[in-house]
């Protein structure tokens, strides 16, 4: 009977120390959640309305490398001194933060076009938002397939 | 400090709009990785970059941790008049890289 409970007890204990290994081998970074890409959303805004169009972002629909992700954003207004795109500023759900970048133009770009290469912890939403000079916005979204996540090594 | 990439059209005829490329070698440390001690490396990114045409500030950038290692930036100016850009990337070390480029327009 002992000899059986202690056999009994070492299953018991290596189940609890799988069980342990697998919750650690489960923790993750921690991921922004949507609810703070709309509070950094609205931090931007101030609240404003914001229409759909104008903006086009450009981004692969199935990214192979979350390290290096081509983006561009084209906004179709023209750029005259009193009517121009002033501020384009990109937004994700599910990285650590939010935010990713914000760019400030003027009516000496000639055209409202930038790109940069950005990181992607998981597949997800990104957000561009385009500021006129009148103060409205503009949004477009893209969803991304990420294969490989940037961050997947910590 | 690092090294640069810029790309700019040498000659442009006055009134084109011109693209420029930039390129800075630059590890982006986002702060939110461990090091092999388990303890957070430090944040250390280029949050600022700027560009003047003659003087005047032409285009800026706030960048987050979610921009590439080697931050890769493209935008665009109208050629108005020959003369000079000048990029200056700035790190969260408070380090300040300026560079230049010439244009010549006609």
């Amino acid at each position: 009977m002992t000899i059986l409970a202690t056999r009994r007890d070492i299953l018991r204990t290596g189940a609890a120390t799988g069980a342990a290994f697998a919750t650690l081998l489960l923790v993750r970074p921690v991921l922004a959640k949507p609810e703070e890409m709309e509070a950094a959303i609205r931090a931007f805004t101030g609240s404003a309305p914001v229409a759909k169009g104008k903006v086009e972002l450009v981004l692969p629909a199935l990214v192979e490398n979350g390290n290096s992700v081509p983006l561009t954003v084209n906004v179709a207004h023209w750029m005259e001194p009193n009517d121009y795109v002033k501020t384009i500023a990109v937004f994700n759900e599910k990285n650590p933060q939010p935010n990713v970048a914000t760019f400030h133009l003027t009516p000496r770009a000639g055209r409202a076009s930038v790109s940069t290469r950005i990181r992607l912890g998981d597949s997800q939403k990104i957000t561009a938002i385009a500021q006129l000079s009148d103060g409205s916005f503009w949004v477009d979204e893209a969803e991304v397939i990420v294969t490989l996540p940037a961050c997947a090594e910590s | 400090m690092a090294r640069t990439l810029i790309n700019v059209p040498p000659t442009a005829k006055r009134g084109e709009v011109v693209e420029i490329k930039t390129l800075i070698s630059h590890p982006m440390e986002t702060g939110f990785r461990t090091g092999p001690d388990g303890a957070l490396i430090p944040r250390d990114i280029i949050h600022r970059f700027t560009c003047t045409y003659n003087g005047e500030e032409i285009f800026s950038a706030d960048l987050f941790p979610a921009i590439t290692a080697n931050p890769f930036i493209t935008f665009t100016t109208v050629a108005t008049e020959s003369g000079e850009l000048a990029l200056s990337w700035t790190d969260d070390k408070g380090q300040t890289q300026m560079e230049t480029a010439k244009i010549t327009v006609e």
